[in-house]
């Protein structure tokens, strides 16, 4: 008999108040009591909705069935046939709408946990398993992989399984990309990244860090000069917006990309990092914008010690980011200052951030993208005293490699175009994530890095 | 790893490492950046390259000991490795067709000046250089300058060597003799760079810096070197390091540049010290 119970088992986590105070991470994951008692909650449905919500098609009702004969072993062989990633996407994936919004116990109630049985099983996995992967015979095939984020990653993971000599090619010191720079240690701690990059060198994949493809060697030289037969690109999202307003050049004023990397590539709250940070115990900080990363940019400011606003220009029904990363940093104390929007940063004599002046905004007609846009209410300036203000607009594709790339389209808004199969308008040249799309999720990336691979393979086996 | 296969102290503070970085080394031009990283809890660093040696595969940078970094980069010996070089990162300066030109250096500066200069020379231009030292005990390349320029003039803050005074007298003086610069290419600390810059625009004349902002990737991610250019906002790393000097804010660039200046002055102490404790 299934658990008709109509709530998810919670997540344990650490009480919102210690958390606000360390970089640990915040969810702790079920127990095995727990999991057991979720995974009762799936009435395995025929046509199993929720496998066409997930974008790499994980064998969902099949692997929380292993979960109830407690094979958990078997659970993670099932996720890990379609996802070469489950500790990062059962923690960071937005399952909420994707495979959890098309569950049917969702209809009345709560959905299955999905993600948290995926955390569960990839994280007992982790824990339990020690043997590596067998080595796959190769077939002889070259393939580059430009990028080591979830694009990246899926895609060498994907090819390196089917025999091919796969190289990543990562532009840091650390691979793993945004799953690294961006998403901070208490979401997605670092180990469990490195633990995923290791999965795929067992596998023979090689990682080459330190390699920014367009300056050290070009795509074309890739290919010519270094035997590689395809190539995926999977670079990522780029270069950060800024909102073109005075002051956003003072000292204090961070893109969200900067000030996240300083913290979790960098390490820069830890003792004995060489990288700085603004000191920010005691401070105000404002954080610019209400997706993802902006909670990920204002709960990390709130770790360091500081007073934290997120200002949005829309309301709180209009933050793009996961409600769950909402509530999180709601719980944490950050301070939403919704219907707000900076027109200027102001500074102090030595150039530093000293406040930012703000207008009120209501909300009009929906525009284009269907949210209602926020319309500035007139003579509503007010100043907010803050010392340090984070940009978390969003960013724009990197130029680097289209301008080094003779041949490589992109889109007005210059992110590479392709074809439903993931090729550029360059032979042998695929592309993925971010790159592709523009700032989107982890998993969406990983779904594009499995069709790179799923065309790659298709192309080279033809040979 | 990258292994020092040289190290050199030009000066006891200004040390000129040889770094085994074959990729680099391939593709490097004057005016290009590298950024290390000298362990595992270092931060990242952007130096200009001096030199490149496509057939050894070796990256020559020259460094001034000046902060915390720099010092631990001093403490590795010849043989020894650093952690991350990656490069070449930014735009190459661009030094063709041009008849005439000026190349102010300043301090350390001239160790990156230099292989501008001498890529203008090797592209047939007419190369005049300034360059300028605090004292005597800085001065450094002084033979490399001389037979790479047609005129070189050495200024000193105090006298010691050359002539006394300040690079912007020198270059002033070059202009005020009649000669026709199409350009003037400067590069040293960002407050000399903007009175070379200031020196030439009532001349008119197009002068090219290279900026050395704060940088943490070097590829564009982070924008945290981004500076004002003509009213608009540039990140160096990737559309430069060299920018319009007379379209700079300078006040702006000056004060992002001391950003973390009490923390780095701190660490410095710092690290100094755990050095002094170690021997």
């Amino acid at each position: 008999m299934p658990n008709m119970s109509l709530k998810k088992n919670e997540m344990p986590a650490q009480d919102a108040n210690v958390r606000n105070k360390n970089f640990l991470e915040v969810a702790l994951g079920y127990t095995e009591e727990q999991a057991l008692d979720e995974a009762a909650r799936c009435l395995n449905c025929k046509n199993h909705p929720c496998v066409s919500g997930c974008p790499v098609q994980v064998k969902i009702p099949e692997f929380i069935q292993k979960i109830t004969e407690k094979d958990y072993e078997g659970a993670y062989q099932v996720i890990h046939e379609t996802s070469s990633l489950p500790a990062v996407c059962g923690r960071v994936c937005p399952q909420e709408t994707q495979c959890e919004a098309k569950c049917v116990r969702g209809i009345k109630g709560e959905p299955v946990g999905i993600g948290r049985l995926e955390r569960f099983v990839a994280d007992w996995h982790n824990a339990n398993v020690k043997e590596e992967p067998a080595k796959p015979a190769s077939n002889g095939h070259k393939v580059a992989v430009i990028g080591s984020g979830p694009s990246g990653l899926t895609c060498a993971g994907d090819l390196a399984k089917k025999g091919y000599d796969v190289t990543v090619f990562e532009a840091l010191h650390l691979a793993g990309g945004v799953l690294v720079y961006g998403i901070p240690e208490f979401r997605l701690p670092k180990a469990i990244v490195q633990k995923e990059v290791d999965g795929l060198k067992a596998l023979g994949v090689k990682v080459e860090t330190n390699m920014v493809i367009g300056r050290v060697v070009s795509i074309d030289e890739l290919m010519s000069e270094y035997g590689f037969e395809a190539v995926f690109i999977g670079s990522g999202a780029g270069l950060p917006m800024f909102m073109h307003i005075p002051g956003e050049n003072l000292c204090g004023v961070y893109s969200a990309n900067e000030f996240l990397t300083r913290i979790n590539l960098m390490k820069a709250y830890k003792e004995g990092s060489d990288t700085p940070i603004m000191p920010l115990a005691g401070k105000r900080v404002a954080v610019v914008g209400g997706g993802n990363v902006a909670m990920d940019a204002a709960r990390c400011s709130k770790r360091l010690g500081a007073e934290v606003y997120i200002v949005y220009r829309r309301g709180m029904e209009e933050l793009p980011a996961r409600h769950e990363e909402v509530e999180h940093a709601e719980e944490e104390g950050i301070i939403f200052k919704t219907l707000t929007n900076p027109v200027k940063i102001n500074g102090d004599d030595s150039g530093y951030v000293s406040s930012m002046t703000c207008v009120e905004m209501e909300l009009g007609e929906p525009d284009a993208s269907g949210r209602r846009r926020p319309i500035e209410k007139v003579g509503s300036d007010f100043d907010l005293p803050v010392d340090c203000v984070i940009m978390s607009l969003g960013t724009t594709p990197n130029p680097l490699i289209k301008n080094t790339t003779p041949g490589l389209e992109v889109n007005r808004k210059g992110g590479i175009v392709v074809n439903e199969e993931g090729l550029t308008s360059h032979a042998s040249v695929y592309a993925g994530g971010d790159a592709v799309t523009g700032a989107a999720t982890v998993i969406l990336a990983m779904g594009a890095g499995k069709l790179g691979a799923k065309s790659i393979d298709e192309q080279l086996s033809k040979k | 790893m990258y292994r020092i296969v040289r190290k050199e102290a030009l000066k006891p503070t200004v040390i000129l490492y040889e770094i085994e970085a074959p990729m680099v080394a391939k593709k490097a031009e004057p005016g290009q950046f590298i950024i290390l990283r000298v362990d595992e809890n270092g931060e990242r660093i952007p130096i200009t390259i001096h030199d490149y040696d496509r057939e050894k595969g070796t990256v020559t940078i020259i460094v001034q000991t000046i902060g915390a970094t720099t010092e631990k980069l001093s403490h590795k010996a010849e043989g020894e490795s650093i952690q991350d070089f990656v490069g070449p990162l930014g735009r190459p300066t661009e030094t063709e067709g041009k008849k005439k030109v000026c190349v102010v250096g300043g301090g350390v500066g001239c160790a990156i000046a230099y292989p501008v200069l001498k890529k203008f020379h090797d592209c047939g231009a007419e190369v005049h250089a300034v360059v300028g030292f605090k004292n005597k005990d800085l001065v450094i390349l002084e033979d490399k300058f001389r037979a790479a320029s047609s005129v070189l003039k050495l200024m000193t803050d105090d006298g010691s060597y050359g002539e006394k005074g300040l690079v912007t007298d020198a270059l002033k003086q070059l202009i005020e003799d009649g000669n026709r610069y199409d350009e003037i290419f400067a590069i040293g600390p960002a407050i000399m760079m903007k009175f070379v810059s200031k020196t030439t625009e009532p001349y008119g004349i197009p002068t090219t810096v290279s900026m050395s902002p704060i940088m943490v990737d070097g590829t564009g991610m982070c924008g945290g070197c981004r500076l004002t250019v003509g009213g608009e906002t540039k990140f160096a790393c990737v559309d430069g390091p060299d920018f319009d000097g007379h379209k700079v804010d300078w006040d702006e660039s000056l004060k992002r540049g001391k950003m973390y200046f009490d923390w780095e002055r701190h660490k410095y102490e710092e690290t100094c010290n755990l050095f002094k404790e170690v021997k």
